[in-house]
């Protein structure tokens, strides 16, 4: 409600004119000190228009005096932040990847890095945390194709596997659909299903597998099927199927193999960077601390 | 005793008190200058109680930094500090975690809870004695009552020119102000920091941007405020007058004119009969003492900080012209119209609104006490991996990932045996050790310790895909026990 400014009585003072169920408001006058400081701030505001980006015109903008930009302090966080991990990248280079383990802070450093150069670079084929998927293998669990000690993870990561790196992991499986009858190979695969639950087992699940198997796998994939990391030929005796698991997956795998690719990483991670996400990959859970024997 | 309604009755067949009417203004201005108070020096009970309130409030202040507690080594000894780089804040015994702040805002609403029940009962007593900028303000108004005078001296040299005696005086007084300042914000980063050291670098320049900054800023505002800007800060900077004057009631004990004693006013004529004339004299000592400059003969204002100095004044006088003390008084607003009638209003200080705020008090404290009694000194938190939710093992076991945090307050390394429960066959480790079915860890002292454990357990087609799991740790010392439940993952069958 307005009503029309008036006396107060009380006070002598004006009031502003407005009414709300019978509360009038005075209308009492500002200290002076009150609107200097409004002055102020105006004053501020002119030097901070002098000194920074502010006014923008059609195709820009001022630049200001002091030439700040966003992205200039964008670029001097980042350098500061390189600078201050200066210290630990230059320790984690001099240091022997098994002694890292042994050095809490400095790990702590290098698998917090190593997780971000892996979830930037590796995840897209062994997924976030090393889950792995179909035909590219697990990282998180105690399974390992080439090693899982740290000088094997660092030389995958570094030189990679079957490409074209000169000291690439490389391996081939024949397609044994062209050496081996259907049956054969059938039967070599119902064996191979079977091998996690002991030789006698597969055997019984197949006596024409077990035979084709000894003639034909165990050069690489040894008599038990417990594979042979030097050459990455998988270990076949465990529940862990790159491929698949079932029947179909396994009679595919020995006709016709798959083969998994991964590039040399080596030349864009640099030392420091193999270091860190092997640091990374052998603290998800399945490290190893000794080189195997076999 | 009178409720209001006699007093009502009892006032409509009284005359009513003449209203006094006032000096209109002839045109608001839009801003108003400053009409600087001097105010006049006097003596009296309550200008004793609040000096040695002054006296009691800055000797806690000044010297409450300075106090040591001996915590052990690796600690700050001081017993109040405020560490905001080591994120604790530290009150003798106590030791507050930056999770823990909830006591602190206990602690704050108490105070808020206490200041509404002392306002509701005594009207604006914390403006009028405890309130920083009263203490500082009247301690610089001391300085310069000794400085340049009192108040006819120093509205004497405020319209002086410029000579001599007059900068000399000024520079005088502005030099003490400013020593009081810089005491002042310094022994508030005393707060902060650890004072002795404090003390001793911040004169050899050792003591860091951070610390000259927030020292200079606290000198300026103390300075500022204290020095000049003095009631302007109660008048026009602070909250607390606007939302304390909807605390009263008309019971509330506030300073109070009688106005039905007082009037009518005038000058004391030679062998005037008091019959004729009410009490006051209109020799305006109340208004020459007032450090915010109002006339408490108008009525609670919004000004007054109810300090009470204008009833010393008024008393002086009275018993220069030998009437009755207490014209100015402490006193309610019912109180005050039942005397007006000749009727008399005993003090109710039990009220609805005080017990409610007593009540608030006393449940608020027993909160606090029950929860600094039961506070734990140690806790943990588990946090399930997400990626991957499980991973197969050669074996077919199925493993999950946990990051433990344990929370350990005591100043010593402590060793948890950790186990779990609701999971069947589970096994425990952490990196680089073997599965088992239970594993020590290590929390540092004073602080979180962040360990990965993994944990195994054969598959089983019974379990859901997500099924309840619980870890306990047990304090290997002192077998203080806590927990933390959590989910185990398996793949759907």
């Amino acid at each position: 409600m307005s009503t029309r400014p008036e006396k107060d009585t009380v006070t002598g003072k004006s009031t502003t004119g407005q009414e709300w169920d019978g509360i009038k408001e005075l209308d009492t006058p500002l200290p002076k000190w009150w609107l200097y400081v409004f002055y102020v701030t105006i004053a501020i505001s002119a030097v901070w228009y002098v000194l920074f980006p502010a006014i923008p015109y059609g195709t820009g903008h001022t630049n200001g005096l002091l030439g700040t930009t966003t992205r200039g302090e964008l670029a001097e966080h980042i350098a500061e932040a390189q600078s201050a991990r200066e210290a630990q990248l230059t320790e984690i280079a001099a240091t022997d990847l098994p002694d890292l383990q042994n050095r809490p802070d400095l790990l702590a450093f290098a698998v917090q890095g190593g997780e971000a150069i892996f979830s930037d670079n590796c995840a897209g084929c062994h997924a976030l945390g090393g889950a792995g998927q179909h035909g590219y293998p697990t990282l998180a669990d105690d399974d390992w194709l080439w090693g899982g000690t740290y000088p094997e993870i660092y030389q995958t990561i570094w030189h990679g596997v079957r490409n074209a790196d000169e000291d690439s992991r490389n391996s081939e499986m024949p397609g044994f659909g062209d050496i081996l009858s259907k049956e054969e190979v059938a039967a070599a695969a119902t064996y191979v299903q079977s091998l996690n639950e002991g030789m006698d087992a597969a055997e019984k699940a197949s006596p024409e597998g077990a035979r084709v198997f000894a003639e034909n796998c165990t050069a690489c994939h040894g008599e038990k099927g417990d594979g042979d990391q030097t050459i990455g030929a998988p270990r076949l005796n465990d529940q862990i199927w790159l491929y698949g698991g079932d029947f179909a997956s396994i009679r595919n795998q020995i006709h016709g193999p798959h083969h998994g690719v991964m590039p040399a990483w080596g030349p864009r991670l640099g030392d420091v960077g193999v270091k860190m996400a092997a640091a990374y990959v052998y603290n998800l859970g399945g490290g190893k601390q000794e080189a195997p024997t076999q | 005793m009178a409720t209001t309604a006699t007093i009502a009755r009892a006032e409509a067949d009284a005359d009513a008190a003449p209203v006094r009417s006032r000096i209109e203004q002839k045109s608001d201005p839009l801003y108003v200058g400053r009409v600087k108070v001097h105010p006049k020096a006097v003596d009296g009970k309550w200008r004793r109680f609040k000096t040695a309130v002054l006296v009691l409030c800055l000797a806690v202040y000044y010297a409450v930094p300075w106090i040591r507690w001996d915590r052990g080594p690796g600690v700050p000894d001081q017993a109040v500090l405020a560490d905001f780089s080591g994120q604790r804040f530290y009150f003798f015994w106590l030791e507050i975690w930056p999770q823990e702040i909830y006591y602190i805002t206990g602690l704050l609403i108490l105070a808020a809870l206490g200041l509404f029940l002392a306002t509701s009962l005594f009207g604006r007593v914390w403006c009028g004695f405890t309130c920083p900028q009263t203490v500082w303000t009247d301690l610089f108004m001391f300085v310069e009552r000794r400085i340049e005078g009192d108040r006819g001296a120093r509205i004497r040299l405020d319209k002086q020119p410029w000579n001599r005696d007059k900068i000399q005086k000024r520079a005088l007084k502005h030099s003490v102000w400013l020593v009081i300042a810089l005491l002042t914000g310094g022994a508030w980063i005393m707060y902060f920091t650890d004072a002795p050291t404090l003390a001793r670098t911040f004169f050899t320049g050792e003591a860091g941007p951070v610390v000259y900054f927030f020292v200079g800023l606290f000198t300026l505002t103390t300075y500022l405020l204290a020095g000049h800007a003095r009631e302007q800060v109660c008048t026009y900077m602070c909250p607390w007058p606007r939302i304390q004057a909807s605390l009263l009631d008309e019971e509330s004990r506030i300073v109070t004119y009688q106005t039905w004693r007082g009037e009518p006013r005038k000058p004391l004529k030679r062998n005037e009969d008091w019959d004729q004339r009410g009490d006051c004299i209109d020799c305006k000592a109340c208004v020459a003492v007032c450090p915010t400059g109002i006339d408490i003969r108008d009525g609670l204002q919004m000004e007054c900080i109810g300090c009470s100095l204008c009833i010393d004044a008024c008393n002086e006088v009275m018993d220069r012209i030998h009437r009755p003390r207490e014209l100015i008084t402490v006193d309610s607003e019912r109180s005050q119209r039942a005397r007006a009638v000749g009727l008399s209003a005993p003090p109710r200080y039990v009220r609805p609104r005080t017990i409610v705020y007593v009540v608030a008090i006393a449940l608020l404290g027993a909160l606090m006490l029950g929860a600094l009694a039961l506070r734990s000194n140690q806790g943990v938190t588990v946090q399930n991996d997400r990626n991957p939710l499980f991973v197969r093992l050669s074996n077919g076991d199925i493993r999950n990932g946990y990051t433990l945090k344990i929370l350990n307050k005591l100043n010593e390394p402590r060793r948890f045996d950790v186990t779990t429960e609701g999971i069947e066959g589970a096994r425990l480790f952490a990196q680089g050790g073997a599965p088992a079915d239970r594993l020590t860890l290590e929390a540092a002292p004073n602080g979180v310790t962040a360990a990965k454990v993994y944990v195994v357990a054969p598959p089983d087609p019974e379990r859901p895909a997500t099924a309840d799991l619980t870890f306990r740790l047990t304090d290997e010392a002192s077998g203080e026990e806590g927990g933390h439940g959590t989910v185990f993952r398996s793949p759907a069958s």
